[in-house]
């Protein structure tokens, strides 16, 4: 089971949603992947209806509320936020993503570890958005984020796990969660990213632009857990290939 | 000949450091200070001309097969020579734009403020030349446009005006944005250009976006169809966007009225000032717009055509050169032309436009800057984009970001 500061998850996919052609779509296709932590945009829901379209359609027990602040540029602006969206949506869960680079949409490191700091304090839950930068990590894990959310490529670019090596260390060195977040495309990518030890992923844009949103929802379940279930079994490592001499230490039955 | 171990520029900057005051002549010049006016001039539009009309199909396939496109694959995309590759770019087109934004379409609609006009445009229905019924909309107008855009379930706003600076200048655009930042969570500008003090004081205001098309990157033709008024002033528009850039807008819209000159150079120049422009100024974000000259009081005849086809060739080439771009379209297009569109590679679109002030509510009969084509309301746009398997989107912003204002 997945724990994330208090709270147990039976399911390592973490979804997105947006780019959905629809909300009613969206919904089916959440339902399908299983996931029980779904991120939903601050910018993108009418705080003040009472009905808003995206919040009624994840109006289910099995959906938790993960609210982002997508489209904030500093950590003055992510705090502001935060507390805005704590009020309306009566969570105290949030990702924290700051990129003020609005093309390719990459975390700001300096702004990121300064609004956590400041929103753990003020009591949140908070689950960073960063760079594959393990030092980042580290240091954010030290002023009490609940998991963090490194990417594995640029967002929305299907890119799978490009920043491999730098996962490697993160996951080895975390004491919180993993949740590798952005640039998986397929779900052989999710299923890698499990195998190697990330304790869940967050995928939206490979569910949501699927010819069939629905089926690869649940495709994505089937892979996440299959490579949770690889890395529990323990992969066989790569094996050196057996050599019938050994040149190179022969000499120690010599002496 | 040696080099020197250590060049001027740095002996410089050492001296400026210790205090003293430098004789060297300053030959290196801080870079960024100077705007796209230095990029701009290097680029002279005949052989710009020249290179696009020369490239041929093996550029246009080179371009289509790369995942990084330059400049020079945007002339090839934009060249006579890729049109038989139109329904390739198209394809590539849909694909990007569904992986960078999904099935969704924003919506936007204009709220004009005033047509009162001390400009001559030759293209302009609000010229000042046109002796014509002139508005600009009292407090009590405003709020009345604003209740029947807020019903129609818009969040967003384009504030439009014509440049009368004593009428609807900063004093003007200070009194009316609290009342329009209280209904609406997204602000977006279609003005005259401004300081860049007076864009950060706006910005304070709840400004995020704001759209400057040069019309024509042709100096002689600006000067031409701009004989009168401040928008004479050619280079004051082209370094508008790095004012708006150095104020760090949010976002900022770029584009060229189509049909003044040849369009092809024309947008070259406007991609190669985003291209600038994103590099010099990387947290902002860009839309590019695609105004054809329209039917208006005035009637000037289009200098050069595009054809429909050749549309949808542009809108393909930008979104495959950049794909994180936004691009609108606006309802001077038709319904069949927009219905179209739509999956191409457009991400956003006005409908139920009016283009003059007062034209929802108080004043229908207000002069208009130019005749829209797709008449259609909000509600019958948004039913003919989930017809189609997309989501309208009406909200795609959150008036806490800007913290600062609140």
């Amino acid at each position: 089971m997945l724990k994330i500061a208090d709270k147990v998850f039976s399911s390592r996919l973490l979804t997105g949603t947006g780019k959905f052609s629809s909300s009613q779509q969206m919904e089916e296709a959440l339902l399908a992947s299983g996931s029980q932590l779904v991120t939903v945009a601050l910018k993108r829901v009418e705080l003040d209806k009472e009905n808003d379209d995206i919040l009624k359609h994840l109006a289910h027990p099995q959906f938790m509320l993960l609210p982002n602040t997508s489209g904030v540029r500093s950590a003055k602006e992510a705090v502001f936020a935060a507390q805005l969206a704590r009020e309306a949506l009566e969570t105290n869960w949030l990702k924290l993503e700051i990129h003020p680079d609005p093309k390719y949409l990459l975390p700001d490191p300096i702004e990121t570890l300064k609004a956590a700091e400041e929103l753990v304090k003020l009591g949140f839950i908070i689950l960073p958005y960063v760079n594959a930068d393990p030092v980042l990590c580290k240091r954010l894990e030290e002023v009490g984020v609940a998991a963090v959310m490194p990417l594995g490529s640029p967002i929305g670019s299907n890119g799978g796990l490009q920043t491999k090596a730098m996962l490697e260390i993160i996951i080895a060195q975390a004491k919180v969660p993993v949740v590798v977040d952005a640039g998986i495309g397929a779900p052989s990518h999710a299923a890698e990213a499990l195998e190697m030890g990330a304790d869940a992923v967050l995928v939206n844009t490979a569910i949501a632009v699927a010819k069939d949103p629905v089926k690869m929802g649940y495709a994505f379940k089937l892979a996440v857990e299959a490579g949770r279930i690889a890395f529990e079994a323990k992969l066989a490592g790569k094996t050196i290939t057996a050599q019938a001499s050994s040149p190179l230490t022969s000499f120690l039955e010599e002496i | 000949m040696k080099t020197p171990l250590i060049n001027a520029g740095a002996l410089q900057n050492l001296e400026h450091k210790n205090g003293k005051s430098s004789n060297f002549p300053t030959t290196n010049p801080a870079p960024g200070n100077f705007g796209f006016q230095q990029v701009f001039r290097q680029h002279n539009w005949d052989d710009v001309k020249d290179s696009i009309y020369a490239k041929g199909s093996v550029e246009v396939e080179e371009a289509l097969h790369k995942t990084k496109r330059t400049l020079e694959d945007f002339k090839a995309l934009i060249s006579p020579s890729a049109l038989p590759y139109l329904e390739d770019m198209a394809r590539i087109s849909r694909q990007l734009t569904l992986k960078r934004f999904g099935k969704t379409m924003q919506l936007y609609i204009p709220l004009y403020l005033s047509n009162e006009c001390q400009n001559i445009c030759t293209y302009c229905g609000f010229s000042l030349d046109n002796k014509v019924h002139r508005i600009t909309l009292t407090e009590k107008q405003l709020l009345q446009e604003i209740e029947v855009i807020k019903s129609f379930g818009y969040d967003h706003v384009l504030l439009v005006s014509g440049e009368a600076n004593k009428t609807v200048g900063m004093d003007y655009f200070k009194k009316v944005f609290p009342i329009i930042r209280a209904h609406f969570s997204h602000i977006s500008m279609e003005v005259q250009p401004l300081d860049q003090e007076e864009y950060e004081a706006l910005i304070d205001l709840g400004l995020n976006t704001v759209l400057v098309y040069q019309e024509t990157y042709h100096e002689e033709n600006y000067k031409f169809h701009h004989p009168k008024g401040k928008k004479s002033n050619f280079e004051y528009r082209l370094e508008t966007p790095d004012r708006l850039g150095k104020a760090e807008l949010y976002k900022m819209g770029l584009g060229v009225l189509i049909g003044l000159e040849d369009w092809r150079v024309d947008s070259f120049f406007c991609a190669l000032h985003l291209d600038y422009l994103e590099k010099a100024y990387w947290k902002t974000k860009y839309s590019i717009s695609f105004p054809r000259l329209r039917p208006y009081v005035g009637n000037l005849e289009p200098k050069v055509n595009i054809s429909d086809k050749e549309l949808v060739q542009l809108i393909c080439a930008y979104r495959i050169f950049n794909e994180e771009i936004e691009l609108s379209i606006s309802t001077r297009e038709s319904e069949k032309f927009r219905d179209n569109i739509l999956k191409l590679g457009i991400t956003s679109m006005s409908a139920g436009s009016k283009t003059n002030p007062g034209g929802y509510v108080t004043d229908k009969e207000a002069l208009e800057q130019f005749e829209i084509s797709d008449e259609r309301t909000p509600a019958q746009i948004a039913e003919m984009i989930k017809r189609q398997g997309y989501e309208p989107i009406w909200k795609d912003w959150d008036k806490s970001f800007n913290a600062g204002v609140l």
